[in-house]
C-alpha cells in the first residue's frame, strides 16, 4: 500500500517541529443538562507538537469525546485558552472555525460518515466543494488521495459496495484531501474487526511517519499502542500523560494475524 | 460553494427521492396551472363581453315604454301607449348629450319569399337606427326618411333571415311577403351575432320604415321603443337624466307618480359586464393563489423531512468545512430547483389545459403574457418562501448533534 504524503505537509513539520501545533491552556467545558451542570472538562491543559501520534484513552463521560470536539472545532471550551498553529481558536467567528476545520482539519468518524449512495470520489471530494477548488482540481486530487488509501480501483463505488474497511479508508482519503495540519481520529476503528483495525493504524503509522499529526481517541489499549503517546482521561481532567515506549508497528502486527481468507 | 455545485448538488439530492420530488412539484403544478388556466378563462371571457357591447352600439342609450299597473295587475314592459314619435324628435332637439334618435316598434311575422319561409321579428324605425346602432350593410342601402314618410313597403334584411330565405341569392330587388304584404329587399346588414344580454340572436331580423310597420302591421301610434346616442360615452352618463326629465314632462306626470318608460344606459350595462367580470378573475385568482399557496406549504413540508433525513449528512458537510451559508444555499437551492421545474411543467400544464377547455367547450381563452410570468415568478417566490426555513433550520443545526444523530 504506498503511502504519499503531500509534500506542504512534509514542509510544515520541517518549520513546525520547535512550535507546539496544538497548545491547550486550561481549558473548562460546562453544559447545562436539564436542570443539572455538567463539569465536562474541568482544566485540561495540554501541548502537541508537529508530528506526533497522540491516543486519547479514557472511559465514556471522561469529557475525551468534549476534548476532541473542541480541538476540532466543532465546539468551544466555556474558558481558557485552545491555540493552533499559534492562532487563538476561541476569539474566531464561526464562519472562520469552518474554513479552519476545512484546511487545517481532517475527520475521521467511527461511523465512517460516508454521504449513502454518493461514490468513494464524490465522497472524497466534499471538503474541496467547500473550499473554492475547481472541479477538475477536485477529481485529481480526489483521485490521488484514493490511491493514497489504496482505493485507485474503488473510485467509482458506493459506500454500500464496500466493505467497512474499505468504507474507513474512503473517509481516511476525505480527510486528506485538503491537506490538513492534524488528522483527528474518533474510535476510527470501532466498527471494525481486529485485522481491519490494524490495516487502519498501519495507514496512520505511515502517514504520521511521513510528518502527518494525528490525535486518536480509542477505548481500545491494543490500539493505542500504535501511537507514539498516550492520554488518559477521567473525570474531565488528564489523568496520565505518557510516552509509548515502545509503540506496536502495524505491519509487523499483521503479519502475525490471520488473514480473511485463512 | 458555488452555485453550479449548488445546483448540480440540488438536482442530484432531488433525483434520488423522484417519486417524492414529483409529488411536491404536483402542488406547485396545479397551483400555477389554476393560475393560468383562470386567467386565461376570466380574460377571455372579459374580452368576449366588451367585444359583444360593443357590438351592441356605442354611447347608446335605451327608452323602452312602460309596464302597467292596473288595478294590482302588472302587466310587463312594452305596454304603455304614452312614447310616440315626437318624443324621439324632442331628444334630439331638446337634449344636448343626445346626438341621434331612433325610434322603433317591432312585431312577430312570417316572412315569405318564394317556397321559403321564416317566422322572424319584424323592426319599424328610421334610417338613423343602423348608425345609432353602429351596424353597416354588407349589400345594399337603407331606406329613406321619405320612405318612412311614405310608408313605404321596404325592407332591410338581417343576415340570418337572409340565410334561410335565399341561401346563395342575390336578395335586393327582390319582393318578400310580409304577412300578407309584399315587401321589397333595398338592403342586408353583416352579421351581429348573439345579444351579450339575452343570448338572442340579433341578425334574426327584418327592418322596415316605422310608419310602414305602425299602419299597415300593427295599427298602433305609439312607439315600443327609442334608440338613443349619446355624442360620447361619457355623455351617455349625463344624458340618462336629461332623457328621463324630458320624458316626464312631454308625458305629464307628476311628482311621484312613477314613470311611465324605462331608461337603460348601455356604458353601465358595459361596466357592470366588465366589473362582474373583474370580480369573477380576483375571486378565480384568489382560489388559484390558495392552491399555488398550499404547493409552498407542500415544499416547506418536504424540505422539512429532508432535513431531518439528512442531519447526519449536515454534520459531515460542516466537519468537512461547510459553512452555515453553505448549508443553507443547498437547500435553498433545492427548493429553487422545484420552484423552477414545478413552475415551468406548471406553465405548460395551464397553457394546454386552457387550449384543451378552449377547444373542448368552445370558450373563448386568452392568455396574457403577464400570466406567466407572474405565475411563473410567483412559484419561484413560493418555493423560496418555503424553502427558507428548512434552509435555516438545517444551517443551525450543531455539527456534533447532527454528526451523532441517528
Amino acid at each position: 500500500m504506498a503511502i504519499v504524503t503531500p509534500a506542504r505537509t512534509v514542509n510544515a513539520v520541517a518549520t513546525d517541529r520547535s512550535k507546539a501545533l496544538v497548545e491547550v491552556h486550561d481549558i473548562r467545558k460546562n453544559y447545562q443538562l436539564g436542570e443539572t451542570e455538567v463539569h465536562a472538562l474541568r482544566g485540561v491543559s495540554v501541548s502537541i507538537g508537529a508530528g506526533d501520534f497522540v491516543a486519547i484513552m479514557g472511559a465514556s463521560g471522561s469529557g475525551k469525546s468534549t476534548f476532541m470536539n473542541i480541538l476540532g472545532c466543532l465546539d468551544k471550551a466555556t474558558s481558557g485558552r485552545y491555540l493552533l498553529e499559534g492562532t487563538d481558536v476561541s476569539t474566531l467567528t464561526k464562519k472562520e472555525l469552518a474554513r479552519i476545520r476545512n484546511q487545517k482539519i481532517g475527520f475521521v468518524f467511527q461511523g465512517f460518515n460516508l454521504l449513502g449512495r454518493t461514490t468513494a470520489l464524490e465522497n472524497t471530494e466534499l471538503p474541496m466543494l467547500y473550499s473554492k477548488t475547481n472541479k477538475n482540481d477536485r477529481e485529481r486530487r480526489a483521485r490521488e488521495a484514493l490511491v493514497q488509501v489504496g482505493l485507485g480501483d474503488r473510485a467509482d463505488h458506493f459506500p454500500s459496495q464496500l466493505s467497512g474497511g474499505q468504507q474507513q479508508r474512503v473517509a481516511i482519503a476525505r480527510a486528506l484531501v485538503n491537506q490538513p495540519r492534524m488528522l483527528l481520529a474518533d474510535e476510527p476503528t470501532g466498527n471494525l474487526d481486529s485485522r481491519t483495525s490494524v490495516e487502519v493504524m498501519e495507514i496512520f503509522q505511515k502517514l504520521n511517519a511521513n510528518g502527518l499529526t494525528i490525535i486518536l481517541v480509542t477505548h481500545e489499549p491494543d490500539i493505542a499502542q500504535f501511537a507514539k503517546r498516550e492520554i488518559v482521561f477521567r473525570d474531565g481532567q488528564i489523568k496520565r500523560d505518557d510516552v509509548v515506549e515502545v509503540p506496536h508497528v502495524a505491519s509487523e502486527v499483521l503479519k502475525t494475524m490471520p488473514t480473511i481468507k485463512d | 460553494m458555488d452555485l453550479s455545485s449548488a445546483f448540480t448538488l440540488a438536482l442530484r439530492a432531488l433525483g434520488r427521492n423522484k417519486m417524492r420530488s414529483s409529488l411536491t412539484m404536483l402542488g406547485l403544478i396545479i397551483g400555477v396551472g389554476a393560475v393560468i388556466a383562470v386567467i386565461g378563462i376570466g380574460e377571455g371571457a372579459a374580452a368576449k363581453a366588451q367585444e359583444q357591447l360593443a357590438a351592441l352600439g356605442s354611447n347608446m342609450l335605451f327608452v323602452g315604454s312602460g309596464s302597467v299597473n292596473r288595478y294590482g295587475l302588472n302587466v310587463g314592459s312594452f305596454q304603455t301607449k304614452t312614447l310616440v314619435l315626437a318624443d324621439a324628435r324632442a331628444m334630439v332637439r331638446e337634449c344636448p348629450s343626445v346626438s341621434a334618435a331612433a325610434p322603433g316598434t317591432g312585431t312577430g311575422q312570417q316572412v315569405v319569399f318564394e317556397n321559403e319561409n321564416w317566422a322572424t321579428q319584424i323592426t319599424g324605425t328610421v334610417p338613423q337606427y343602423f348608425q345609432v346602432r353602429n351596424w353597416p350593410f354588407s349589400s345594399g342601402t337603407s331606406f329613406s326618411d321619405d320612405d318612412v314618410t311614405q310608408a313605404a313597403t321596404v325592407a332591410v334584411l338581417g343576415d340570418t333571415v337572409r340565410k334561410y330565405l335565399f341561401g346563395s341569392r342575390n336578395p335586393i330587388g327582390e319582393t318578400i311577403r310580409i304577412g300578407t304584404l309584399p315587401f321589397k329587399v333595398v338592403g342586408v346588414l353583416t352579421p351581429k351575432g348573439t345579444s351579450p344580454g339575452s343570448g338572442q340572436d340579433q341578425d334574426d331580423v327584418v327592418i322596415a320604415p316605422l310608419t310602414t310597420v305602425q299602419k299597415k302591421l300593427l295599427g298602433q301610434e305609439w312607439l315600443r321603443w327609442i334608440m338613443v346616442s349619446a355624442v360620447s360615452r361619457q355623455a351617455s352618463y349625463v344624458a340618462q337624466p336629461q332623457i328621463v326629465s324630458l320624458l316626464r314632462d312631454r308625458h305629464k306626470i307628476r311628482a311621484g307618480v312613477p314613470d311611465d318608460f324605462v331608461v337603460r344606459n348601455m356604458a353601465d350595462m358595459a361596466d357592470a359586464a366588465a366589473e362582474q367580470g373583474t370580480v369573477m378573475t380576483v375571486l378565480l385568482t384568489i382560489v388559484a393563489s390558495i392552491a399555488l399557496f398550499v404547493g409552498g406549504i407542500g415544499i416547506m413540508n418536504i424540505m422539512l423531512v429532508s432535513v431531518t433525513e439528512r442531519t447526519r449528512e449536515i454534520g459531515v458537510r460542516m466537519a468537512v468545512g461547510a459553512t452555515e451559508e453553505d448549508v443553507r444555499l443547498q437547500f435553498l437551492t433545492e427548493a429553487a430547483v422545484l420552484g423552477l421545474i414545478g413552475g415551468t411543467i406548471g406553465i405548460v400544464f395551464g397553457v394546454t389545459s386552457s387550449l384543451a377547455v378552449s377547444q373542448g367547450l368552445g370558450w373563448p381563452i386568452r392568455i396574457p403574457a403577464y400570466a406567466i410570468a407572474v405565475s411563473g415568478v410567483f412559484a419561484m417566490a413560493i418555493a423560496l418562501f418555503f424553502g427558507f426555513y428548512p434552509a435555516r433550520r438545517a444551517s443551525q443545526l450543531n455539527p456534533i448533534e447532527a454528526l451523532r444523530y441517528e
